[in-house]
């Protein structure tokens, strides 16, 4: 265990720690998002929440001269 | 929902209540300022690449000179027009997606303030000669304090928002808002460890030296593009292209991925920009191996925007705002496909140095990070002020000038670049060097000329929107004072 600490303390070994710590995390965001169908599922939803603030307070107050399709939705 | 269903006297009324719920004066601010800066910026810009095409401009004035008015630009265009839409962006998605009032209005004001203050007194400094000579870091010490403290502030406001949210999720935009704000301050207040001359001296000495020095710059100068020109624009773009195509991202799983690659990836590869120097080689190859990684983020997230369209690109024809989102996801696959090729020391060795570097910052600066400014505000800024925009055949205009503006002009720097490096390392057959210096810079006249019409067309574009934007707004102050005169002139009938 000590020798261990003592490999970690060498900066030597700094590179190889920061990829495995690196590399190590980031697999385990990878897997912690596909992993579970239903976790991915839920993911999915939160797609949602820009399109989920309710525009519609936002209607102008002046006539329209153009518009844009998006701005019918 | 559709207009008619709004009745013309309902408005006001709801307006005020939305007005309670979130704070859109400080977003309203910081959208005007990106405006205000963008024209400045641009201009300046366009005045100084005319310079390197007619050096008579300099009409032997010191303020206005190349070397005083380029980080003037710099200055104006990043952090002027890109930092204020930034900060007007962010308020108004992290307020959005949070269903929150953002957090404590006078200090999100402090924020206006303080960073505009910053800017103005740079651009004087730059002008007056007074530098620290650090590439988009060039503040004197004092403004590297104001920008600090306006930092501090504005991470306080963001994060206090996210905590006060009434969605129990942060949608993903904000954490690229949230890396941004954080690296930021890791990154200016690390570049600009200084030790001042005097209290009232605007100099300092550097911490550090020599290549320790440099590449404390260009870890801080690469991280600048990696997550203020990039992660924070990269927020703007998960809300605003749902927002404006009616449809939600094309994958939630694979925004998180970006994220994390990005993350994980951009802050080890500053040393790229220090090929062949006095670097360790080891440092350098690094760099070059993360750059390369960097690709795949990158066109995850280009592909994950575009295709938020897939199924609707008919949206394409008939909206200009789409045009210019979908178009700066193209220019951002474009120059983060370039940007990992430059970073291999081969062809660096034949960029480094030229013109093509130029072109390749100003095929992400204008066409990344200009163009996705501009659908963002032109999305926001009619809402804000709860108007149509003023005219949406200017909105197509702009948009062309601008497309036709970044490809004169980066197409000019690819020649300037690849001829300017070609003609350096060339040897004729003793092993002299085959062209002077002086035969580079009379071959670089050309080039510069239509680089210079580029950006005059990119800028004329600009000061369409500028005018397009004043048009809406005007129209929309109008619009509340009439609504408020006949909320008070039906007071005072029922009374």
């Amino acid at each position: 265990m000590l020798s261990l600490w003592e490999w970690i303390q060498d900066m030597g070994n700094s590179k190889t720690l920061a990829l495995i710590l690196f590399m190590s995390t980031f697999v385990g965001v990878v897997i912690y998002l596909f992993a579970s169908p239903r976790r991915a599922r839920k993911f999915e939803t939160y797609r949602y929440i820009p399109l989920d603030d309710d525009d519609s307070h936002r209607e102008p107050t002046t006539s329209r001269r153009d518009k844009t399709e998006s701005d019918e939705q | 929902m559709s207009q008619a269903a709004t009745t013309a006297g309902a408005a006001p009324a709801a307006s005020v209540a939305s007005t309670e719920q979130y704070n859109y004066a400080i977003v309203k601010k910081f959208a005007v300022a990106a405006v205000l800066w963008g024209v400045f910026g641009m201009a300046a810009g366009v005045w100084i690449a005319s310079q390197l095409a007619w050096p008579f401009l300099n009409f032997d004035i010191a303020q206005i000179t190349f070397g005083r008015f380029r980080p003037v630009h710099t200055t104006a265009v990043i952090f002027g027009f890109g930092g204020n839409a930034l900060f007007a962006t962010s308020y108004y998605v992290v307020q959005r997606t949070c269903h929150a009032r953002l957090w404590n209005d006078s200090l999100a004001s402090f924020t206006f303030y303080g960073w505009n203050l910053a800017l103005i007194l740079g651009v004087i400094s730059y002008m007056a000669g007074i530098t620290q000579g650090r590439e988009y870091a060039e503040f004197n010490w004092q403004i590297d304090l104001i920008i600090l403290v306006t930092w501090v502030v504005y991470f306080l406001v963001f994060t206090m928002t996210l905590l006060r949210r009434n969605q129990p999720h942060i949608y993903v935009a904000n954490w690229f808002f949230m890396s941004f704000i954080l690296a930021t301050a890791l990154l200016h207040i690390f570049n600009n460890i200084e030790v001042p001359v005097g209290l009232f001296n605007p100099q300092s000495y550097p911490m550090f030296s020599g290549v320790q020095d440099a590449m404390r710059q260009w870890w801080y100068g690469h991280n600048a593009v990696g997550f203020f020109l990039t992660a924070a624009f990269l927020g703007m773009m998960y809300y605003f292209v749902p927002k404006q195509a009616g449809r939600p991202i094309y994958s939630y799983k694979l925004s998180i991925i970006h994220f994390w690659a990005l993350i994980f990836l951009y802050m080890w590869v500053g040393a790229h920009h220090l090929h062949w120097t006095a670097l360790p080689d080891w440092v350098s190859t690094l760099a070059a191996t993360f750059s390369i990684l960097l690709l795949l983020p990158s066109w995850g997230g280009m592909i994950n925007g575009i295709m938020t369209l897939s199924g609707a690109w008919d949206k394409l024809r008939t909206d200009p705002i789409m045009l210019f989102l979908i178009t700066a996801l193209a220019f951002y696959g474009m120059s983060t496909f370039e940007g990992p090729m430059m970073s291999l020391k081969s062809v660096n060795a034949l960029s480094h140095y030229t013109d093509w570097t130029v072109g390749h910052v100003h095929s992400g600066a204008l066409g990344w990070v200009a163009m996705i400014s501009f659908g963002s505000l032109y999305h926001l800024i009619p809402r804000l002020w709860n108007v149509n925009l003023f005219s949406l055949k200017l909105v197509y205009v702009h948009f062309f000038l601008a497309t036709v503006g970044i490809v004169l002009y980066i197409t000019a720097m690819w020649v300037a670049g690849i001829g300017q490096g070609l003609m350096l390392r060339a040897f004729d057959q003793y092993g002299n060097l085959a062209y002077t210096f002086t035969e580079s810079v009379v071959f670089l006249h050309q080039p510069y000329v239509v680089r210079a019409i580029g950006g005059g067309l990119f800028l004329l574009g600009m000061v369409i929107m500028a005018f397009n934007i004043f048009m809406t707004v005007r129209s929309g102050i109008k619009a509340e004072a009439r609504a408020r005169q006949e909320a008070i002139e039906a007071e005072a009938r029922t009374a």
